[in-house]
């Protein structure tokens, strides 16, 4: 059953920034937006599984460090190739000044 | 700076579709992890920041002087005084077009991604590439940068090919191979080479641009038999000939007698200071280190970011004279010896060069 976990403080992610959170053997990018509401996602590009908490958000999308494929991370979307499949996305939310998402 | 005989096995299969690419993939040098200098997350993040200033900046200004000369050259044609004119013309055309389809096809160049995209469409046709292909082939260059059996554009493949070298100042072989590849995919043909790195959902859109280009040039070598005259063809596809000198000057510095097999940009590319009007038409990618270890920075933030990591770096070449002098034995040498490379000696702030896949390949 899915349930919500603690990713870290909101203030550890800078708004327009992504980090990435290790979670048993996954891995997920966690953003804030610039109008600061949190999104999460696959950690991993699905062009060549680079991390994209390296990457650089852009209004409401990440773009690999790798290629610069782009994705928007709110709804996954692949926007821009070498990136052609989109992201798995998770819901997020803010809990007393910490991020969760649920899994 | 120290030679080194790696004594690996030559002439080596620079085929995508042989068993040194099967190879690397198999020892983990495919898509490895690759070596970063450290720059903290906030100052990387500065750098990778996108503006659209001063990609517009340099763009009005190219396509402003390539009107001017290109009419200069047109209207003082039959005279020695149009020569200037189509020499500024070419290289504009010729040699700039290469920075802005690679700038713009790392979408870095401006923040609007329609501009882009349109710089990076009129690029490509320029520089005689295929929009799509390459820029899959590019992003496999940048995952496997000079890795063997999986990078499409490596240069110089040992032992390399001199003449080769020489003749692409004049642009000739490049424009016969590209041509015929463009017709090719314009026929609908994608290579077996093309389709390693090509994923299936993209090759119509291939096909689709090369006929797209074909047709303009078809359309110039028309306009060229109507009027009789050699000027269409002096304005479109030709200065990929005559003005291509410097997108050769520039590029074959990239990586030429360096590294291969590492998975340490320290070791395969190369850093070069040169003068500001070449920087302008190259787009910076005179910083190729820098470039290939952090691509999502833009090229007006790269001498920022150099200045940054050079303690991490071997040093770069001061000059195109310096660079040439480093990397015309080395190639001369690799005829005789191919694993032969040129190793540069790190200052004593920087980490060490990671090796240890160079040494993998080396010891088969
Ligand atoms: S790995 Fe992300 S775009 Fe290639």
């Amino acid at each position: 059953m899915a349930e919500w976990t603690d990713v870290c403080a909101l203030d550890d992610i800078e708004e327009e920034d992504v980090v990435r959170f290790d979670h048993g053997e996954r891995t997920f990018a966690v953003y804030r937006s610039p109008d600061g509401e949190v999104f999460a996602t696959d950690g991993l590009c699905t062009h060549e599984q680079v991390h994209l908490a390296d990457g650089l958000v852009l209004d409401d999308t990440i773009e690999c460090p790798m290629h610069n494929g782009r994705f928007n991370y709110k709804t996954g979307a692949a926007l821009r190739t070498p990136a052609c499949v989109a992201l798995g996305t998770y819901p997020a939310r803010i809990v007393g000044g910490r991020v969760q998402i649920e899994l | 700076m120290t030679a080194v005989d790696a004594h690996s096995p030559y002439p080596r299969d620079y085929s995508l579709t042989g068993p040194e690419g099967r190879h690397a993939v198999e020892i983990g040098l495919a898509s490895a992890d690759w070596y970063h200098s450290d720059v903290p997350r906030k100052v990387m993040k500065d750098l990778m920041r996108r503006r659209d200033g001063p990609a517009i900046r340099d763009t009005l200004l190219w396509l402003v002087l390539l009107v001017l000369s290109g009419a200069g050259g047109v209207l003082l044609w039959g005279s020695w005084w149009s020569v200037p004119f189509w020499i500024v013309y070419g290289v504009l055309y010729g040699s700039a077009c290469d920075s802005r389809w690679h700038e713009c096809g790392h979408g870095t160049a401006f923040r609007t991604e329609w501009m882009n995209d349109a710089v990076y469409h009129i690029a490509s046709f320029m520089v005689m590439r295929n929009p799509v292909s390459w820029r899959w082939s590019h992003a496999r260059h940048h995952t496997d940068t000079i890795i063997v059996g999986r990078d499409p554009e490596i240069p110089f493949m040992r032992p390399p090919d001199l003449v080769m070298g020489v003749l692409h100042f004049i642009g000739l072989p490049d424009v016969i191979f590209w041509m015929r590849t463009l017709i090719r995919n314009a026929l609908g043909r994608i290579s077996a080479e093309e389709a390693e790195y090509i994923p299936e959902s993209e090759r119509p859109k291939a096909v689709f641009w090369a006929r797209v280009h074909v047709a303009i040039y078809a359309l110039a070598i028309g306009s060229a038999v109507a009027w009789w005259s050699i000027i269409p063809l002096m304005l479109i596809g030709g200065p990929r000939i005559y003005g291509a000198w410097h997108m050769f000057l520039t590029g074959l510095l990239q990586h030429g007698g360096l590294a291969e097999d590492v998975v340490d940009h320290r070791l395969n590319s190369r850093t070069v200071l040169m003068n500001p009007v070449s920087r302008w038409i190259y787009w910076n990618m005179n910083y190729h280190v820098e470039h290939h270890m952090f691509p999502m920075v833009p090229y007006h933030a790269l001498p920022r970011l150099h200045d940054l990591i050079k303690h991490d770096l071997p040093p770069p070449n001061t000059s195109f004279i310096d660079a040439y002098c480093e990397m015309i034995p080395a190639l001369i040498r690799q005829r005789r010896e191919p694993g032969h490379y040129i190793r540069k000696t790190l200052p004593a702030t920087a980490r060490p060069y990671r090796e240890e896949f160079h040494n993998a390949v080396g010891q088969r």
